[in-house]
């Protein structure tokens, strides 16, 4: 009987028998286990989807108006007088002016049946200025219309309107992200670095910023915006201005674990075999504080949504022609108007399940940041 | 325990000089000073304001001196006079109109506070107590919803549900007929009916990170061996849970007043903006509209301030419960 000696397997492969998995696998593990995260994922992708295509999936111009304004949302029906029909029509709509109260009402005329059609024409359009069509996913023959999420009170396409707005409330929440991650690390980075009275000054502006009621401060810089700047530097000076408050969270999660980081083994490890300062950062710092970043950034990014929301909503973010959820709800904020037509009130449950999604996400990605902590989700 | 309370007066003064500088800031930010800005709007009504007339308003503001003796100037004038300059939209002074609003917002803001306690703390106790029920997880997810849903768009909906289906206006702090009247038992009933609608408003979305808060705490402490030791002794399970897990559970609870704090007022602030309640948040928006820079300037400086001073007595709440804070 011979002992054949075997040398161990490194990174995969099996320790006596046992599965060795890396580290990101184990993480995988851990973020399945996270059922509202996983499908968080598929949300998310699916508004980020839509905001790309934005002018294919709209199936009008945000800007046009189609003569019914303040038209209830009306969806296309299956089910016609008790019969199944495909594809689902849309029906005819009258309006009239009702005599006593002078509200419009609009009357369904059902002998009239629009077939919903895919890839229809329409409303001109443009891939940012690209690929110009007057293609659409879906929509109904001219003469017909119908409005998944009501019409305003100048008759244009809630839906649509909140298709196109959704390119600006999700990308500023990365914009806003992406500059307060630039200054949370570099900031973070030599708080944590450095240490003594650079980490002290640092910590210190960062508690200041935190007591600071933000939404206050957001709201006297950006009325302070010019009054002449383009909507492409409103948006930005907005963003710029959320970053502002938004770095903080970062710079102490970057600094937490630079400082915890750093007087691991297998740093001193690396620095014993002689790894040079930028292999150490490269190679093992960042990896290991990589998923803890992406997890704090997916938690931040909800805030700056809600804040550019709210921002927008009184008039002092984004204003039209810009489109933002946040603008769309501009047009609800009198009690009047919410009582004719509450459906304005839509964008703001676009808003909710935004937020919601990259809540949970974050959630998820935090608890999988971790993957040999043997806490479970929650 | 003195020590630690003059310590943290003393870390307050850089906080205080920051947020001093953040707020002169906002006041010289928009284009132009708030001279030329009341010029222009003098001229809009037809009158002529001659250059001398001018010349003698700016010296007297002080607007020809260099930017940082203007912010001592500022500065001084408030520490020393109370004297926060001169709204030129309201012609009152700024002191005047902030006494007249401050103590409103901060009354919604610490209703809203103890609202979310009150509500956190037993939910946050149940949800760790029983992990992973079907009461957990509806609970975990209306403190979810609290969180997404935008404050104002929770005052818009209050607002549309109670014109639609009671036929109420739910505006303000106070009925028509009590506005003016002197205070009385009548009053107080009548504000406590308006004011639970914002506190409400402003509170859930502080509870849902309060439960989870809570309920990682509770969770941690339950799992220690104390807890077994005690529960094998025969300790009635309710009392063991109240007795021990939730009591060092709310430490970091009262800590957490720091972060929650600034986060009540501000959604006091926009909450007040829809529902147009006597506070703040109304008045700081007009001044910002219409550029009244040293009343802007004067609210988001003394929000802060008080913001500052609430998280300071949270912090002396927190060295007096727990020890291994004031001594370390």
């Amino acid at each position: 009987m011979s002992v054949t000696a075997k040398p161990l397997p490194i990174g995969g492969g099996s320790v006596r028998g046992a599965p060795v998995e890396s580290p990101l696998t184990l993480m995988w593990y851990k973020f399945r286990a996270h059922r509202l995260a996983v499908a968080s994922i598929w949300v998310i992708a699916a508004l980020y989807l839509t905001a790309i295509f934005a002018n294919w999936i709209a199936p009008f111009d945000p800007e046009s108006r189609t003569g019914l304004p303040f038209s209830p949302p009306s969806w296309p029906t299956v089910m016609v007088d008790g019969e199944f029909v495909w594809p689902p029509v849309a029906f005819g709509v009258s309006q009239q002016l009702d005599r006593k109260t002078f509200k419009r009402v609009y009357a369904i005329d059902t002998s009239k049946r629009y077939p919903v059609q895919l890839f229809i024409a329409g409303d001109r359009h443009s891939w940012f200025g690209l690929f110009p069509t007057d293609m659409h996913l879906f929509g109904v023959d001219k003469g017909g219309a119908f409005f998944l999420m009501g019409t305003d009170s100048l008759g244009r396409d809630v839906f649509s309107r909140m298709v196109y707005g959704s390119r600006i409330s999700l990308s500023i929440g990365l914009v806003g992200v992406a500059i307060s991650l630039v200054l949370g690390v570099i900031l973070g980075g030599i708080s944590g670095y450095f240490g003594g009275w650079v980490d002290l000054a640092v910590q210190r502006l960062i508690e200041i910023i935190q007591c600071f009621p933000s939404i206050p401060l957001w709201m006297a810089l950006a009325a302070a915006l010019p009054h002449d700047w383009t909507t492409i530097q409103v948006y930005f000076g907005i963003t710029v201005i959320l970053s502002l408050v938004g770095w903080t969270d970062l710079a102490r999660v970057v600094r937490g674990r630079f400082l915890s980081l750093r007087e691991e083994d297998f740093v001193m490890a690396a620095r014993l075999a002689g790894a040079s300062e930028a292999r150490i950062i490269g190679k093992h710092l960042l990896p290991s504080f990589m998923s803890h970043i992406i997890a704090s950034v997916t938690l931040s990014i909800p805030s700056m949504i809600l804040a550019e929301t709210a921002l927008s909503f009184l008039g002092i973010g984004l204003t039209p022609p810009a489109l933002s959820w946040g603008v769309l709800l501009q047009d609800a904020q009198n009690v009047n108007t919410l009582a004719t037509a509450p459906w304005l009130l839509l964008p703001g449950a676009l808003v909710i399940v935004t937020v919601l999604a990259f809540n949970f996400l974050g959630d998820g990605l935090r608890d999988a940041a971790d993957p040999f902590s043997r806490e479970s989700f929650k | 325990m003195w020590g630690f309370v003059l310590r943290r007066l003393v870390w307050m003064v850089p906080t205080l000089i920051v947020i001093s500088i953040i707020s002169f800031i906002i006041i010289q930010l928009p284009p132009g000073d708030y001279l030329s800005s009341y010029i222009a709007r003098l001229e809009a009504l037809g009158t002529t304001v001659d250059q001398a007339t001018i010349d003698a308003l700016r010296l007297r503001y002080g607007l020809n001196d260099p930017i940082w003796v203007q912010y001592f100037k500022w500065l001084g004038n408030i520490v020393f006079d109370g004297n926060f300059g001169y709204s030129f939209e309201w012609r009152l002074p700024v002191s005047q109109l902030i006494i007249e609003r401050l103590p409103t917002t901060f009354l919604v803001a610490t209703c809203s506070l103890l609202f979310a306690w009150s509500v956190a703390l037993p939910i946050g106790i149940f949800s760790a107590v029983k992990q992973y029920s079907l009461g957990d997880y509806f609970f975990t997810i209306l403190g979810f919803l609290g969180l997404g849903i935008p404050n104002f768009m929770l005052a818009l909906t209050f607002l549309y549900i109670s014109n639609r289906y009671f036929g109420l206006s739910i505006g303000g702090l106070f009925s028509p007929q009590y506005l003016n009247a002197p205070w009385s038992l009548d009053k107080f009933i009548d504000l406590l009916s308006h004011l639970w609608i914002p506190v409400v408003i402003v509170g859930t979305a502080g509870t849902a990170g309060l439960i989870r808060i809570t309920r990682a705490n509770v969770l941690d402490e339950l799992r220690k061996p104390y807890v077994e030791t005690a529960r094998s002794k025969g300790l009635h399970p309710m009392l063991l849970i109240l007795k021990y897990p939730v009591r060092i559970a709310l430490n970091p609870f009262v800590s957490s007043m720091g972060f929650i704090l600034p986060g009540m007022i501000s959604g006091e602030v926009i909450v007040s903006i829809v529902l147009n309640l006597p506070t703040t948040g109304p008045l700081l928006y007009a001044a910002l509209l219409s550029q009244d820079t040293y009343l802007a300037g004067a609210f988001v400086l003394m929000l802060a301030v008080l913001t500052v001073i609430g998280v300071l007595i949270s912090d002396i709440l927190l060295a007096w419960l727990d020890p291994r804070i004031r001594l370390s």
